[in-house]
């Protein structure tokens, strides 16, 4: 993977460029020593690494536009952080780039239960939103397993998702309003606590704009009522082909499960291992949620396991308690984890349409053989969402561009089947050269000729999403 | 002049030479009147269906009742409900699914599921310069590059012509139910619609008719039991004392609703306003206390107020109307009015200038020569 050059002229100016910075933040606001800008040298994709320029940590939205307008004025990159979660590297700094955190913003600034919303400075973590109103019965829909820690600045740069989207649907669809600052320090507000935009839906282009277009401070949210309760069924299958029918049987029933999550064998061996989670040892497992009453769930999961039952299952297992539900659960929760115990891994995220399923499993293990590679399968099966992990060993040389072919391969074929590149970890600098893969010259032109209105001059986060040689008369 | 396939029009709009008035069904006769060639969109078919994967693919001037039908057939749907604006407006033709999409048309259940621009997975349409662009695709998620396609729905044609659409559908639940509120006022309606949609019920409608004696209607579906169940705690809680209303009565009131059919007929203005749901009360307070008489139909737990005037006003009730919307926040969009008045009054609501320099800047690089649809929203 590569990056554009530093920029030489910048290089040079950077005591100039920080004592300005350092004018308008104060002196905690910027962070220009070696040691301190290593914890800015990369994010969730930590193969890549280079400190940047310096760091800045705006404290308000007054504050953040004056670095704007600082670094536009000098001619600096800036790259925003949310909290540097990102798998496909959006927060990945240049040397000659600032790179603008966001974490200090982090109030709450409004919260309205009688019109549902919650307004947030966007260095706040996902959860921490649904901690906020979740003692009065609500939440934020959104959860990418990573919420945790992601903030929402990330998480609307990157549209994100997770596992309960197929009912909830993603960042976009829960994003009400934002407060943005543009490229050249300017503040602008787009939505609010209405619904839809009065002119051209710019709200629905700023979200998975991946920070190129504004850098949003301050977000207004869709909070929701929490269900009255959730209750997950497993299900093991010998064939993937058998899985797969079976979700697309309870689509078609009109059942509309909160989450169907699909592991494979190896991940399932992985998890077994990891936290013993009493998953059957099969090709194919699925977890499936419900929400409702105690009645209501009762009758979905009835529904569900008939169907289930119809592809004579290897095994069953409805959850009776919230120690069950935990227990089914915490196997897929730590997939990841317990994938990275075995080896290093690289985790894509392509999307098919959920009847390419069981083809697209069978050609990713044998282009995985092909290359010498392992790879696990863990996915919402529901929405088609794919995360095939490819382990390698960093330690070996040539095995990290291995995987990496491999795993542009994979998202190929997502290409083929009729999906895309991906479904919400983000283009970053990851899928950056492969994009010509899903989009014409004109396609990606269209795209690039939006970032030209909003950022004339590409200051934000330039190297990111379009191909290096496509964007290289553009970048500064 | 009509074109029925993507390369014709393509062909059509590279070649144009002056304004171009995009039209599907002809049916949504809303914005500025536009004066320019007429180009109809003929591209009709369904591209692909898969009802286990919700998803459907169809060509931009395939209509909407055709549409419908495939998915009625399968047990399905599109969620957003979206409305037909013959009754209202007193046009006729064959509403489109493009139509739909260019005009992010969406009925009562967008306050649960969503608007037609969160259920359009992906389109292909050609900008003002004849290039066919491609923008998301047909699986529910996808951040691969900018989301052009939220950009499209609701850029009513100037930005570019739909030739292709593709959609998240949704399976039709077993039954329905409403439960019916009769007498309050309208701060008393979006208070109990405020209570209904803050409760763990999965609320799809929430609307408050605020003339005849005020009505408030409030929708749950899904599974019978589920329905039953949900209904009967709405009742016995939030709304208690309300009448329940099932099934076919049930659907039949959310169709009044979804079209705004007792606007129907007439001929006075209207005006669609989106705003934060607890505000509705105060605009209509404003609006009555500056003389502006109205009646109001509230969707949306009172964030879509319908708003038609009952007495003459000069400019449409526009400049009142927006000076009350200022300081609350949302938008508001003519709907019904004389091509005169059209012609006059902004009919979308104006925007700061930063993001009216955005959306001219936008509008500059799809449409550089500034053909399709020229001024219908102002842009």
């Amino acid at each position: 993977m590569q990056m554009p050059e530093p920029n030489a002229g910048i290089l040079a100016r950077k005591p100039r460029i920080v004592a300005r910075l350092r004018e308008a933040l104060g002196e905690g606001g910027v962070i220009d020593d070696g040691i301190e800008l290593r914890a800015y040298e990369c994010d969730g994709l930590s193969a890549y690494r280079c400190p940047p320029l310096c760091a800045v940590l705006p404290a308000s939205t007054e504050e953040v536009s004056a670095v704007m307008r600082i670094c536009h004025d000098e001619g600096v990159p800036v790259v925003p952080r949310g909290s540097g979660t990102s798998l496909s590297g959006g927060a990945l700094p240049t040397a000659d780039a600032v790179l603008l955190g966001i974490a200090r913003m982090n109030e709450v600034l409004e919260t309205d239960y009688a019109n549902r919303f919650i307004r947030v400075q966007t260095g706040r973590t996902n959860l921490s939103v649904t901690g906020a109103v979740e003692a009065d019965g609500f939440f934020y829909a959104p959860d990418p397993s990573s919420q945790l820690a992601c903030a929402i600045a990330g998480n609307i740069a990157m549209n994100s998702g997770g596992a309960h989207c197929l009912k909830y649907g993603v960042t976009t669809n829960n994003l009400m309003g934002v407060t943005m600052v543009m490229a050249d320090g300017e503040v602008v507000e787009i939505g609010g606590a209405h619904l839809d935009a009065g002119g051209l839906d710019l709200l629905g282009l700023v979200c998975g704009s991946e920070g190129q277009l504004g850098v949003v401070t301050e977000a207004t949210l869709r909070i929701l009522a929490r269900p009255e309760g959730a209750r997950p069924v497993l299900i093991g299958y010998d064939s993937a082909e058998v899985a797969g029918q079976c979700v697309s049987d309870i689509i078609k029933a009109g059942i509309l499960p909160v989450a169907i999550e699909y592991m494979d064998r190896l991940v399932i061996q992985a998890a077994e291992a990891h936290v013993h989670a009493d998953y059957p040892d099969c090709e194919a497992l699925l977890i499936i949620e419900v929400e409702g009453s105690e009645a209501e769930i009762a009758d979905q999961l009835g529904r569900i396991i008939a169907i289930a039952n119809a592809h004579n299952p290897v095994e069953l297992r409805e959850s009776g308690s919230a120690a069950e539900s935990e227990k089914i659960w915490q196997g897929r929760k730590t997939a990841f984890g317990a994938m990275g115990q075995i080896n290093d891994y690289m985790c894509l995220d392509g999307t098919i349409p959920v009847s390419q399923l069981p083809q697209v499993l069978r050609r990713i293990g044998e282009m995985g053989d092909e290359y010498g590679l392992q790879v696990g399968n863990v996915f919402h099966a529901g929405d088609g969402n794919m995360h095939p992990l490819i382990l390698y060993d960093a330690n070996r040389p040539g095995d990290l561009e291995k995987a990496e072919d491999l795993g542009a391969d994979i998202l190929r074929l997502c290409v083929e089947v009729g999906g895309c590149l991906t479904g919400e970890h983000g283009v970053g600098v990851e899928k950056r050269e492969i994009m010509p893969a899903q989009y014409s010259g004109d396609d990606l032109e269209i795209q690039m000729q939006v970032k030209d209105v909003f950022d004339p001059k590409w200051v934000l986060n330039p190297a990111k999403v379009f191909p290096l040689d496509l964007s290289a008369g553009r970048r500064m | 002049m009509k074109v029925i396939s993507e390369q014709e029009l393509s062909e059509a709009l590279a070649a144009a030479s002056g304004p171009v008035r995009v039209r599907g069904g002809g049916t949504r006769d809303i914005g500025a009147p536009v004066a320019g060639e007429v180009l109809e969109v003929g591209l009709s078919g369904i591209e692909l269906y898969e009802p286990g994967a919700l998803t459907l693919v169809v060509r931009a001037g395939t209509p909407l009742a055709e549409v419908e039908a495939l998915l009625a057939g399968e047990g399905q749907r599109l969620a957003f409900e979206p409305m037909d604006h013959r009754p209202m407006l007193g046009t006729s033709g064959t509403p489109t699914i493009g139509g739909v999409v260019a005009a992010n048309v969406s009925g009562p259940r967008r306050i649960q599921a969503g608007a037609a621009r969160d259920f359009t997975l992906g389109a292909r349409f050609v900008d003002g310069a004849g290039r066919v662009i491609r923008n998301g695709g047909r699986v529910m998620k996808n951040v691969t590059g900018y989301d052009l396609v939220k950009l499209m729905a609701g850029s009513w044609g100037t930005l570019g012509v739909l030739s292709e659409v593709s959609f998240k559908v949704q399976a039709v639940p077993e039954t329905e139910a409403t439960l019916v509120g009769r007498g309050l006022s309208l701060a008393e309606g979006v208070a109990a619609l405020a209570r209904a949609l803050g409760s763990p019920y999965d609320v799809t409608g929430a609307a408050h008719v605020d003339f005849d004696g005020g009505q408030t209607l409030v929708r749950v579906e899904g599974l019978e039991g589920m329905v039953a169940y949900r209904a009967a705690a709405l009742a016995g809680g939030a709304l208690a004392g309300w009448e329940i209303v099932r099934g076919e009565a049930s659907a039949a009131l959310w169709a009044e609703m979804r079209d705004v059919r007792p606007f129907a007929g007439g001929n006075a203005p209207v005006w669609r306003v989106s705003l934060k749901p607890s505000d509705a009360p105060l605009l209509s307070q404003t609006l009555a206390a500056a003389g502006l008489n109205h009646r109001g139909i509230y969707d949306w737990g009172g964030g879509l107020a319908w708003l038609e005037l009952s007495g003459p006003a000069e400019d449409a009730g526009a400049g009142v109307l927006r000076r009350a919307l200022a300081p609350l926040g949302g938008h508001a969009t003519l709907v019904r009015a004389t091509p005169e008045h059209r012609a006059r009054i902004d009919v979308f609501q104006p925007q700061p200038a930063p993001l009216a320099a955005i959306s001219r800047g936008i509008k500059q690089k799809f449409d550089p020569r500034g053909i399709l649809n020229p001024g219908l929203m102002g842009v």
